[in-house]
């Protein structure tokens, strides 16, 4: 099986772009299954289900949408056998800069569009810099020049990446991006594969329920602004 | 540098072979793509932009210099086939002319940017006719003035050889002279347009039907005398325009210019007196 990796960053289009890309994989035969993980609630699923594949959601609720991902990679994986899939599209949260859901073995592909800052690229980090697919959306709404520059941004980030421009409306770009999933080489497992960057790291009271503001309240992984060696108290 | 894309191949929606089996538009030429909505017009430049090889809807194959993106190494390092001028395109970057124009430069890998950002200056100001200077900011521009800069970016900047238009119907700039422009500088443009003006400014056209080529036209002696026609009500209207803009009326008497219709030709004109 085929294990996709979708992720990006909010809005910029991950799941229309994988509905038209999933269309011309049926088309071509394949069987392909799809799951979201959210954090509170999502309707990305039922867009999945007009597709009429097998459709899962994941809902981390109070924990970290990604360390919750990674703990159910296995989980996502059997489901989607059970259901024959030749292909499992896992579309992440997508909430989050620092999102860093790449797994060694796994096609990861990353969602980010023209409208987001020029300067975006270099802020969203692991994500974009770890994809082996950068699909580049709404660049029917902004210049040429733009999408020139936007683009030089990515590589800059991502040189490794293949770069695809995709019109979330039309499907245009679909095409490609079917032929790069199919080109990937199928994941005998998931279980021991490794991810490609380590996850925000976050263990502190605040993750155990802790809602008071105040040093007093704040146990273990705390980490503290540096502003610049004199105003620390 | 490219000397022209070919587009051979395609069906219909119902599958069959589309009258207009292969279509070849050479470096400096201009393209209009006609149709009513649904007729496949849309579909057309996707397959260009995605360079299709005989696996999109359609079935047709681009080729480039009579190459298939397979052949043709030299157009897969191309990081755009298809340069994009649309109604609906906005600068979004918040930043001075002059501060994008050197990004672009830079990105392009232009090494003395300082003469082509003047050449794209002055290119941009003689389309728009509201002149723009390189300090202004590129979201405070008018959208006459944008899209002036746009083509005046594609044209000296862009490297992808081939430009669409799409319905930039009365985005306020100097279209025939935007067209040349891109002709001149090789470019192979493809007008997507319901507009009389623009279509008869292409020397061929095609004419889409449910989702096929249908019919392909050279422009005829006849629809070259119309365009002159239409060019001329153009410039009257656009002279109408900037006339009322500034503050002026419209009344023999004050100005030097006398404003009328012409009745024997049924076109409009401005005397000089």
């Amino acid at each position: 099986m085929r294990f996709v990796i979708v992720a990006g960053t909010p809005s910029s289009g991950k799941t229309s772009v994988m509905l038209h890309t999933i269309r011309h994989l049926l088309k071509d035969g394949r069987s392909v299954a799809a799951c979201k993980i959210d954090c509170l609630r999502t309707s990305d699923d039922a867009r999945y289900r007009r597709l009429n594949i097998p459709v899962a959601v994941g809902l981390s609720d109070y924990i970290c949408p990604d360390h919750f991902y990674v703990a159910n990679l296995e989980e996502i994986e059997r489901w989607a056998q059970a259901r024959q899939a030749d292909i499992l599209v896992l579309e992440t949260a997508g909430l989050c800069h620092r999102c860093a859901p790449a797994v060694y073995g796994c096609l990861s592909v990353c969602v980010i569009d023209n409208l987001i800052g020029m300067e975006t690229p270099q802020k969203v980090g692991p994500m974009l810099s770890t994809a082996d697919i950068v699909v580049v959306t709404k660049g029917d709404i902004v210049s040429q020049a733009e999408r020139e520059v936007f683009r030089y941004k990515v590589e800059t980030v991502n040189p490794r990446a293949r770069i695809l421009d995709f019109n979330g409306l039309t499907g245009q770009g679909s095409i490609r991006l079917k032929n790069e999933i199919l080109k990937s080489r199928p994941l005998e497992t998931i279980t021991g594969k490794e991810l490609k960057y380590p996850m925000p790291a976050a263990v502190c009271s605040y993750c155990a329920g802790e809602t008071i503001v105040g040093r007093t309240y704040q146990m273990g992984n705390v980490k503290k602004v540096d502003f610049g060696g004199l105003e620390q108290c | 540098m490219l000397k022209k894309i070919t587009i051979t191949g395609g069906l219909d929606k119902d599958g069959h072979p589309e009258r207009v089996q292969r279509l070849d538009i050479g470096a400096g030429e201009v393209v209009g793509v006609v149709g009513p909505t649904g007729s496949g017009k849309t579909q057309l430049i996707s397959d260009i932009e995605q360079y299709a090889d005989g696996e999109t809807l359609t079935g047709r194959s681009i080729l480039i210099d009579g190459q298939t993106l397979q052949q043709s190494v030299e157009v897969r390092n191309l990081r755009h086939l298809v340069a994009q001028v649309s109604q609906n395109m906005n600068f979004v970057i918040d930043m001075t002319i002059e501060e994008f124009l050197i990004m672009h430069t830079q990105v392009r890998s232009i090494g003395s940017p300082r003469q082509i950002i003047r050449e794209v200056l002055s290119m941009c100001n003689e389309l728009s006719g509201e002149p723009v200077s390189l300090t202004d900011n590129l979201t405070r521009l008018s959208g006459g003035q944008s899209r002036a800069l746009m083509v005046a970016d594609v044209a000296m900047i862009s490297q992808a050889p081939i430009v669409l238009i799409d319905e930039i119907e009365n985005a306020g700039i100097d279209r025939l002279q935007a067209l040349e422009i891109l002709k001149g500088k090789g470019k192979v443009v493809l007008l997507v347009s319901h507009d009389p003006t623009l279509i008869l400014m292409a020397r061929q056209r095609v004419v889409m039907k449910n989702g096929g080529m249908d019919k392909l036209y050279q422009t005829t002696a006849t629809e070259q005398k119309i365009l002159a026609d239409l060019l001329r009500v153009e410039k009257y209207l656009s002279r109408l325009r900037d006339h009322l803009r500034n503050g002026n009326t419209i009344d023999p008497k004050d100005g030097k210019e006398e404003w009328c219709y012409g009745q024997n030709t049924g076109t409009l004109s401005v005397k000089h007196q």
